[in-house]
């Protein structure tokens, strides 16, 4: 059964392994993956503890429906205090890790202590085992995978890796795994990196005996049906994200020159059809492929066409390479971006921080702020294609003054710069936007605004407000489970209804995690995918866990408000520019000066967001200044946390 | 005749769907050790190929067993395994060229593809088509008609680039 998977308390310091079942009311009560993973982070980790110290704790987990016969959970989460913002510190991945973890007996681990010397974790079937990792200490995201695999003898062992990056505590290194699935965000492989841990490694072959088997087989072919009809699933199982950037760049929604456009122009090289040419090219027509169980393969496979690393094979690009290594930094050449996404990979480090960091330090160098003096001698004007590759190394090997600056996060980084440099920095929490620009969009810049984990589109953004669909679409997908009779607004532009919006997509996503499917299955880019009432079935098909849709929605719930419980401990104030539910002051200041029609000379009006603010608290059941309400933490049964059920 | 399983390995996009869907139309478990087809990879590359039964015509597995419990299934076209008579001495996991016979540890028993008796599971899951369920006669007019492809655009392109030269 799914609910047998057990979770494990490993400590790196005293080598002491305790496996323990996980009860059913703390399942009913937070389900799995990133809600499980937050309460225990809660319970696990003292307020004020420094996050690259040993009293940090790591979570590791797969969702509740992992390796289940539902659609796509390839879903791993890693949780611990991040490094890089001093909050909520939160990274998801596909790939194989998770169901593979599930098939050796574990949905959760707890990660606690540092080890003396480097180690690896490998778990079989029930047992676990802490293992020297000196010899793979060094190596690359692909190379470590591959020489754990000859260590244990098997090529069928999935590993989550850090990196370099990680090792060498870059405030933003990721977990991750296969090619180039990433555990991005947050610095969740800097966690890894500071105690000495190399990897998590699983091979498993234990039964899950699925509750409803044919039922749950029949259900998935539904779901799949229904996934693979879409068409936002169409082309993504064709040319992969780039299309969304393709399409949010031709439309003037995306950060050119850290943020001083909102359009990259000349961009024929990095468009979709571009990139997608270069896969087909370098890997032939069928260079698609996907994670565990989905169907929609939206991995474009491709080697690198020339440059200094031609014939390199990667998987990607995302869109998000496009923004942080084209538009970001005003580079849109192919070589550049799949170069970029490439060293990104190998090295274990987030995309979007290090693109966002890389053009914030370029418009720095523009204005003087730094000058070649920091830079080691690198011109770092927009466009400098050597440049940006160069500096990734930078960061990564934390190479020079401003590689070295840079690895400690925007926040670190401006004060050790200094002058007013804070004020260019694109950020929201300590946490760099990715690429896209929220000035014409409000209930996009509130979802970056408030997200639990810094300026980040995964948690709670809204992206089929871009369709401009009928309201009585948007009524019929926002009033359930929980019926919604306020406003909403088709237009893009508007600000009423979206803060609605936002928290139910909040619900939504948290939800997701904890089933531990991918979002791409759900309402994010496209309107008709499947949500509460199906997961409730396909719950309870795989699991036997019987949960309406309204109790996942309260799960969901209490899940985000465990999260923001932990944000507070740890200072997170309203208003703080550094730690707070607040935009930079460019979004409010500078108007868009690209872009379609309804896009140029857009910004956001700050007494509206302030509102819509003060509306997305009450949807929550914050008070004005972002603190929960007694009566609501009662409501959703967690006024006396920590409770230590785990 | 009955349809045969045709895996284009280069449709494969990896994802081991067929996998699960084996085990769970088989045995209502999710375990990729009980699935009869497997995707074997070699991820540096990007490259994935599902493993399934050849259901052979002049099966080793059938020709090695010592007592008989692997026959010919004449009316699917596929070789089938008796339970009661199999003795688990896994002589045919021995000698099967492509791995398809597995062993399962957890029931003691060997186990192969029965084609889910007229309905694959792995072909009606995979989105892609990279595993299909038909004619054998037809599985050869498909690759010469990619061979075929293939020649054209290769005197396509030599064309374009004398035409160029």
């Amino acid at each position: 059964m799914p609910l047998k998977r057990k979770i494990a308390y490993i400590n790196l310091t005293t080598g002491d392994i305790e496996a323990k079942t996980i009860p059913l009311d703390v399942r009913k009560k937070f389900l799995g993956g990133r809600g499980l993973d937050a309460y225990l982070l809660y319970n696990h980790t003292e307020k004020g503890c420094d996050p690259i110290g040993p009293d940090n704790t790591l979570m590791v987990s797969g969702g509740i429906l992992a390796a289940t016969c539902a659609s796509a959970t390839a879903r791993t989460h890693i949780m611990a205090k991040s490094p890089l913002t001093g909050l909520l510190g939160s990274a998801n991945m596909g790939g194989f890790f998770a169901p593979e973890m599930a098939w050796s007996g574990f949905h959760h681990l707890v990660i606690k202590g540092k080890a003396d010397h480097p180690v690896y974790i490998y778990i079989h079937n029930g047992e676990i085992e802490i293992r020297d990792a000196r010899d793979i200490w060094g190596l690359s995201v692909t190379e470590a995978q591959w020489a754990i695999r000859e260590d244990l003898g098997d090529q069928e062992v999935k590993s989550m890796v850090c990196g370099p990056a990680g090792e060498n505590l870059v405030a933003f290194a990721n977990v991750m795994t296969g090619i180039k699935d990433s555990g991005g965000r947050t610095g969740m492989g800097c966690v890894m990196g500071s105690k000495n841990l190399k990897a998590v490694s699983a091979r498993g072959t234990m039964d899950i005996k699925i509750a409803h088997p044919v039922e749950a087989l029949e259900f998935n072919k539904r779901f799949i049906d229904q996934i693979t009809s879409a068409k936002v699933n169409q082309t993504q199982g064709t040319i992969g994200t780039p299309f969304i950037w393709g399409a949010t760049n031709s439309w003037g929604g995306i950060r050119c020159r850290n943020f001083q456009y909102n359009q990259c122009e000349y961009a024929d090289d990095i468009e979709p059809e571009r990139i997608d040419e270069i896969c087909e090219e370098t890997m032939g027509p069928y260079h698609m492929a996907g994670c565990f169980g989905c169907q929609v393969h939206c991995r474009a496979q491709y080697k690198i066409p020339d440059g200094p690393y031609a014939g390199k094979y990667d998987e990607g690009p995302e869109y998000t390479s496009q923004g942080a290594f084209g538009g970001e930094t005003d580079t849109p050449r192919a070589t550049t971006v799949l170069t970029g996404n490439h060293l990104v990979d190998q090295y274990g480090m987030d995309n979007l921080e290090t693109g966002s960091l890389i053009s914030w330090a370029m418009e720095l160098y523009e204005l003087g702020i730094i000058t070649k003096k920091e830079t080691d001698g690198l011109d770092l004007s927009w466009g400098n294609d050597e440049a940006v590759i160069e500096m990734i190394d930078r960061i990564c090997y934390r190479k020079g003054w401003l590689g070295d600056t840079l690895a400690k996060g925007g926040i670190q980084a401006s004060e050790i710069i200094g002058k007013n440099s804070f004020d260019y920095l694109i950020q929201v929490k300590g946490m760099s936007n990715l690429h896209s620009d929220e000035r014409a969009t409000p209930a996009l810049a509130l979802n970056i605004a408030t997200a639990s984990r810094g300026s980040d589109h995964l948690r709670s953004r809204p992206a089929i407000d871009l369709y401009h669909l009928p309201e009585e679409v948007l009524r019929k997908i926002y009033s359930s489970p929980i019926p919604y009779d306020g406003p909403l607004s088709s237009e893009h532009t508007e600000y009423i209804g979206k803060p609605w919006q936002v928290f139910w997509q909040e619900n939504c996503y948290m939800a997701v995690d904890c089933l531990g499917i991918c979002k791409y299955h759900t309402t994010f880019l496209g309107a008709t995918l499947p949500n509460f009432e199906d997961w409730s079935k396909v719950l309870y098909f795989n699991t036997g866990l019987e949960m309406t849709p309204e109790e996942i929605w309260e799960v969901a719930r209490r899940c985000n408000m465990i999260e923001r419980l932990f944000n507070l401990r740890e200072g997170l104030t309203r208003e703080d520019l550094k730690k707070g539910d607040i935009l930079n002051h460019r979004y409010f200041d500078e108007p868009c000066r690209r872009g379609a029609p309804d896009v140029i000379g857009k910004f956001i009006e700050k007494d509206k967001f302030i509102k819509m603010i003060d509306e997305f608290y009450e949807h929550k059941g914050l008070d004005k200044d972002g603190q929960p309400k007694p009566e609501v933490l009662k409501e959703l049964s967690i006024e006396n946390e920590p409770t230590h059920l785990l | 005749m009955a349809k045969a399983l045709y895996i284009d390995y280069q449709k494969c996009t990896g994802c081991r769907l067929c996998e699960l869907v084996c085990a769970v139309m088989h045995d209502g478990i999710s375990n990729p050790a009980r699935s009869r087809i497997k995707v074997m990879k070699w991820e540096a590359e990007g490259l994935y190929i599902p493993m399934s039964c050849q259901q052979c015509q002049d099966a080793p597995c059938l020709n090695v067993c010592p007592v008989k419990a692997i026959s010919w299934d004449e009316e699917m076209a596929r070789v089938m395994l008796d339970y009661d008579v199999c003795i688990g001495c896994r002589s045919c996991v021995a000698v099967c060229p492509f791995g398809a016979m597995s062993f399962n540890t957890i029931d003691k028993q060997v186990f192969k593809c029965d084609l889910c008796d007229g309905d694959p599971q792995c072909v009606r899951f995979c989105d892609v088509g990279a595993i299909g369920f038909v004619d054998p006669d037809e599985i050869s007019i498909y690759k010469k008609r990619e061979a075929a492809e293939r020649l054209s655009n290769a005197g396509k392109d030599a064309a374009a680039l004398m035409a160029q030269i």
